[in-house]
């Protein structure tokens, strides 16, 4: 838990705060988003955390690794920076330095031994994917994806409660940082750390966020509340200017495929016979149906006008599958991938491939109506 | 076929680029050596004035070899008082509070160095006397600006972001400047010690002038002599010996290169 009680942060020789009595708290293993246009002091809202600045007024309170609440002002910088992982955007891997010495920067700082180093640094580099012989190479050696990689696992090296999160997938093209957002969410599932995560993109912050502080100009909170919440109910104009306009469409984000998908689509066994699957296709009105085999696994699709008068199995008449979407994508990323596939509808699979529903734009449509429906206050 | 492209690629890069690097110069040192030897040192007649000077044809001109060795202790000496001294200067003016400071030091460096070198032997002879103390001192001064400026530059130009990353890590400021800053801005206060060493081969040529020893005693000796063969001993070995120092240290320099994680 983070907790900020009236904090004000003043620098010297400013007559207007950076951060103007700022209070909010994060739950436990939540990650909280801090949002905002430039000059909101956003960073500086962070790192009044781990002392890097020190507030002007106000209390900020961490809860500790024996699950203390300690005010932070009264606690030594170095020790406490020490107990909270830190992980920025330009990264600052130490170039002079292999990866297992920066991933073990902290744990040599707290005096551990080279043998738990070595095993905690192996434990989190292949967490993050990475092959164990990279501990041997360069920050330089690495692309900007695998250093970032790396960063965020120098970070979560002696495993703190809490973690301080600096854009940190900021200065990545978009493709891999959308790949790094997934994977860091899907982490976060099993270590369930307290975060606080700052960024200035506000699809970011909603896709990250289990909650989401939004500051404007001076270090002022504008609202503090999650994602759906935001979106739903903007607190002021400047929250609904700031979300956006395509805030109903935001909403896609936050909605994931398996909530919205048929989980019984009509599906056609490998080894049928054509006429039956015709006949199966016919009478469902449909012009295509997937095909799985024994295992549900996806095999790929036919056509109905391509079986027609034809005989043998649907196997023989298979056309692969140009893409199929995981149970876990956010409806966004899945409508993305429809266009670009051009397909009206798409199978959606689990992490072994198997078929688990299907989900069509018409699904997507539905749940933007709903979901604008409930922001409007009408009735569904 | 693949494997032979590439093995008489890497061998062409090898060629053009290291073998030119590393043996020209010293190629190039030895040629002169040599003609050195033959044309001036060959030459000059068994027991004449100037092979007294040069210690003598029989025994094989002994005070060259003692006014190299002089002339390599006087730069050793004073470059690592220099070092000794301009390292923890240049240190200083980075560190928050003396960073006020950073004017005066370099300022005074600056006077140093911009003093000719001839201007402080002779004003030091007053204070210090003569001899091997005095040169000493006078190349210390001289060799201080190029490093403490390299020092407070190398630490400078660390990625502010490497730095915020290790204060956020809980390292102290001590442990910063040790793993850190220190060897990061290692090639560059390297290069102020280079630039030094080599400035300071040729101005310790001018310690003969106030019995230091080292090869410039075969030049002002060769002046008033006019004998011209005791002028070029001294100063083609004085050129000789800066271009090998600078080399040397310059293949150290090249290997000292941190990789950058901006590559």
């Amino acid at each position: 838990m983070i907790k900020f009680e009236n904090v004000t942060k003043i620098y010297p020789g400013m007559s207007s705060p950076a951060v103007d009595n700022l209070s909010f708290t994060v739950p436990t293993g939540e990650i909280c988003t801090i949002v905002g246009p430039s000059g909101c002091g956003k960073t500086t809202a962070m790192k009044l955390v781990n002392r890097l600045i020190d507030a002007t007024d106000g209390a900020i309170h961490v809860l500790d690794e024996r699950d203390e609440m300690s005010n932070v002002l009264e606690m030594d910088p170095i020790q406490l920076r020490r107990s909270i992982g830190y992980i920025i955007q330009q990264i600052g891997l130490f170039p002079h330095r292999t990866i297992l010495e920066n991933i073990g920067t902290v744990p040599q700082l707290l005096d551990w031994d080279e043998a738990r180093i070595r095993h905690r640094a192996e434990e989190l580099v292949t967490m993050m994917n990475m092959p164990v012989d990279f501990l041997e190479r360069y920050p330089h050696e690495l692309s900007g994806g695998q250093r970032q990689r790396i960063g965020v696992a120098r970070g979560m090296a002696t495993d703190p409660p809490v973690m301080l999160m600096d854009e940190p997938f900021g200065a990545i093209d978009p493709i891999n940082r959308n790949i790094l957002q997934n994977e860091f969410l899907r982490l976060q599932q099993e270590i369930k750390k307290t975060i606080l995560f700052v960024t200035h993109d506000i699809d970011e912050a909603i896709k990250m966020g289990d909650k989401i502080c939004i500051l404007n100009v001076g270090g002022l909170l504008e609202q503090y509340d999650s994602p759906a919440n935001i979106l739903a109910y903007p607190a002021n104009e400047f929250v609904e200017d700031f979300v956006g306009a395509d805030r109903a469409l935001k909403r896609l984000n936050l909605v994931r495929v398996e909530e919205v998908m048929n989980s019984r689509p009509p599906l056609l066994q490998a080894t049928q016979d054509v006429k039956q699957a015709v006949g199966f296709m016919t009478e469902k009105k449909i012009r295509f149906a997937y095909v799985v085999d024994a295992a549900q696994t996806l095999k790929g699709y036919v056509r109905v006008k391509d079986l027609k008068g034809k005989t043998g199995w649907v196997e023989e008449y298979l056309e692969p599958a140009a893409t199929s979407i995981q149970l876990t994508t956010n409806l966004k990323d899945a409508l993305s991938e429809m266009l670009v596939v051009d397909y009206a509808n798409v199978c959606v699979v689990d992490g072994q491939n198997r078929v688990r529903g299907l989900i069509d734009t018409k699904m997507i449509h539905e749940s933007v109506i709903e979901s604008n429906a409930v922001a409007e206050g009408e009735e569904v | 076929m693949k494997e032979d492209t590439n093995f008489w690629q890497r061998l062409r890069r090898i060629t053009i680029k290291d073998m030119m690097s590393w043996t020209v110069i010293p190629v190039l040192m030895i040629i002169v050596s040599v003609l050195v030897y033959n044309r001036l040192l060959l030459t000059i007649e068994p027991g004449s004035m100037e092979a007294n000077m040069l210690g003598s044809y029989e025994i094989g001109f002994k005070r060259v070899g003692d006014a190299i060795t002089e002339h390599l202790r006087l730069i050793l000496v004073s470059t690592s008082l220099a070092i000794a001294v301009a390292v923890p200067a240049g240190i200083l003016i980075t560190r928050q509070g003396f960073r006020d400071f950073s004017g005066l030091i370099l300022g005074v460096a600056n006077v140093g160095q911009s003093v000719p070198s001839i201007a402080i032997l002779a004003v030091f002879m007053g204070i210090l006397g003569i001899g091997f103390k005095t040169a000493v001192f006078a190349l210390w001064l001289y060799a201080l600006l190029p490093i403490v400026r390299n020092t407070a530059i190398g630490i400078e130009e660390v990625d502010p972001n490497v730095i915020e990353a290790a204060t956020g890590m809980g390292m102290t400021s001590r442990q910063i400047l040790l793993q850190i800053e220190l060897p990061l801005s290692f090639p560059v206060m390297f290069a102020g010690m280079r630039t030094a060493a080599v400035i300071n081969v040729g101005t310790a040529a001018l310690g003969a002038f106030i019995g230091a020893g080292g090869l410039g005693t075969f030049i002002i000796a060769g002046i008033p002599l006019m004998r011209d063969s005791l002028i070029l001993v001294g100063a083609i070995l004085t050129a000789i010996m800066a271009i090998l120092v600078d080399f040397i240290l310059g293949k150290i320099q090249d290997r000292l290169v941190v990789p950058t994680a901006s590559a």
